[in-house]
C-alpha cells in the first residue's frame, strides 16, 4: 500500500491522524537529511509523491515528444553514418521515456494514464521541443545544446532522494553523453571544415537554439514555484539559475572553438565572478510556448496522437494473440509489488 | 484511458559468471514480447548476455513496515562474523 490508511473522518480521529502524520513526515525528512534513498513501498508524504509524479511524467513526456524534431531528419541525414547515429539517438530517447514512465509507475500512477494526459494536451513537456528543426545544422545544435543542457540538469538527479528515479537517471546520463558529442561533431564538421554556406547554417542554428536552451533550466529562482521544497526533499540539488550559469560557462568556450558567436550582445567574461555575465532572457516567449503558442505545439501533439491511433491495431492484435495463447497477464496494478 | 499491458520486471545478466540483476520494468502483452522489449529497452549497448522477465504481480515482496522485525534480530549476533573472535598473532593461517 502506498497511500496512507486514514480511517474514519471523525474529528477525534482526524486530529490523531494528523499528529501521526506530522510525526511520520518528521521521520521521513530525517531519512532524507541522512541521504537515505526512498523506495517505492516506503511511506512518503502525499506531496512528495505528487511532486515526483509531476516531475518524472513531464520528463518522460519530454523524451517521447523529443523524438519528433529529430525524427524529422532521419530520412534526410547527409550520410549513412549520420543516419545510423540519428536512429540510435532517437531510439535512446524512446528508451529514456520508457525508463521514466516505469519510475513514475512505482509511485502508483499508470503509464496509460500519463500518456492519456499527454495526448489530451493536459500534460507539460519541455518547451524546447516546440521549436522546428529547419536545417541539418539543427540536429547538431540540438545534440550539442539541448542535450548538453539536459545533461547539466540530469546529472544531479542521479543523486535524487527517490531510488527508482535516481537509478533511471544514471542509465539516462550514461547514454546522453553520446548524444551531446555526436551533436558537437556535426557542428564541428559544418563550422570548421564546411563551406561558407554550411558555416552560416551552423551559426543560424546556434542563433535559434541558444535562448530556448537557456530556458530549458526553467524560470529564474525568484519565480520558481517548486524549487525550495524540492531542494528540501533532495529531489533537486541545484537551483535553476545555478545550473543555467554552469551551462553558459561550459558552452561559451565550445562555441568559440567552433568559430561561432553566441547571439547575446550582453555576453562578457566577468573577471571578478570568474563566470560569464549574460543578457536577460525573454520569459514572455517561454510562457507563450508553455501555453501552447510555440511554433510547433499543435504539430507535436498531432503527431503523437496520430502515432498512438495508427498503432492501436498492433496493440489490439498483440492482446488478442496473447489471449488466444492463454499468456495474457491481467493488467496488474502498476507499481504494486514492484521489485526494487 | 488505461489500456496498459501487464507489467514485467526485467533482470539482466551482464556477462557469464555474474548473477541476473534487476534493471527496471516494462509493459508487454505476453512473455515473449516482454523479452523482446527488454532486449530493445535495456540492452542497446551490450549490457547483457541473458534476460529474465517476471510478471510484477508474481513477485512477493517484504513490507518496509516489517523491516525491523525481519532484520533487527541479526544486529546483536556479531558472533556470526569472523572478527568477533580474537586469536593470538602467533597463530597463523586461521
Amino acid at each position: 500500500m502506498y497511500t496512507q490508511a486514514l480511517d474514519s473522518p471523525g474529528v477525534g480521529h482526524a486530529a490523531l491522524a494528523s499528529a501521526d502524520e506530522a510525526e511520520r513526515e518528521r521521520r521521513f525528512q530525517e531519512r532524507i537529511d541522512r541521504d537515505e534513498k526512498i523506495e517505492p513501498k516506503d511511506w512518503m508524504p502525499e506531496a512528495y509523491r505528487q511532486t515526483l509524479i509531476r516531475q518524472i511524467a513531464q520528463h518522460a513526456h519530454s523524451e517521447i515528444v523529443g523524438m519528433l524534431p529529430e525524427g524529422n531528419w532521419i530520412t534526410r541525414a547527409p550520410s549513412l553514418r549520420r543516419k545510423a547515429v540519428l536512429i540510435a539517438k532517437v531510439q535512446d530517447e524512446g528508451g529514456h521515456g520508457l525508463y521514466l514512465y516505469s519510475a513514475a509507475e512505482t509511485l502508483g500512477v499508470s503509464r496509460g494514464e500519463l500518456i492519456g494526459q499527454l495526448l489530451a494536451g493536459r500534460a507539460k513537456y519541455s518547451s524546447i521541443f516546440n521549436y522546428p528543426t529547419l536545417t541539418w545544422a539543427d540536429i547538431g545544435a540540438i545534440g550539442w545544446l539541448v542535450d548538453g543542457a539536459a545533461i547539466m540538469n540530469q546529472i544531479p538527479l542521479c543523486r535524487c532522494s527517490y531510488g527508482p528515479y535516481a537509478r533511471a537517471m544514471v542509465r539516462i546520463c550514461k547514454e546522453e553523453s553520446f548524444h551531446q558529442r555526436q551533436g558537437y561533431e556535426i557542428m564541428l564538421t559544418l563550422a570548421r571544415s564546411g563551406t561558407r554556406a554550411q558555416r552560416e547554417m551552423a551559426q543560424d542554428a546556434l542563433n535559434r537554439w541558444w535562448w530556448p536552451s537557456l530556458m530549458m533550466f526553467g524560470p529564474s529562482d525568484a519565480e520558481s514555484m517548486h524549487t525550495a521544497q524540492s531542494m528540501r526533499w533532495r529531489i533537486k540539488r541545484f537551483s535553476n539559475d545555478e545550473l543555467r550559469q554552469k551551462f553558459i560557462d561550459v558552452t561559451v568556450p565550445q562555441a568559440r572553438f567552433l568559430g561561432l558567436s553566441i547571439p547575446d550582445p550582453d555576453l562578457r567574461w566577468d573577471e571578478a565572478g570568474q563566470r560569464y555575465a549574460s543578457g536577460p532572457i525573454d520569459w514572455s516567449e517561454f510562457q507563450a510556448v508553455l501555453k501552447g503558442e510555440g511554433p510547433c505545439n499543435r504539430e507535436r501533439l498531432g503527431a503523437r496522437r496520430a502515432a498512438h491511433e495508427s498503432g492501436r491495431w498492433v496493440r489490439e492484435a498483440a492482446a488478442a494473440y496473447a489471449d488466444k495463447h492463454g499468456d495474457r497477464a491481467g493488467a496488474g496494478r502498476p507499481g504494486y509489488a514492484q521489485a526494487s | 484511458m488505461n489500456e496498459d499491458w501487464a507489467l514485467y520486471e526485467v533482470f539482466i545478466r551482464a556477462r557469464s559468471g555474474l548473477e541476473h540483476k534487476h534493471v527496471g520494468s516494462l509493459h508487454a502483452a505476453d512473455a515473449r514480447m516482454a523479452l523482446e522489449h527488454a532486449r530493445d529497452t535495456y540492452t542497446r549497448r551490450q549490457e547483457g548476455v541473458s534476460i529474465w522477465v517476471v510478471r510484477s504481480s508474481d513477485i512477493v515482496a517484504s513490507d518496509p513496515q516489517e523491516a525491523e522485525a525481519l532484520f533487527e534480530p541479526a544486529r546483536d549476533k556479531v558472533y556470526r562474523h569472523p572478527t568477533f573472535y580474537s586469536i593470538p598473532e602467533d597463530v597463523k593461517n586461521i
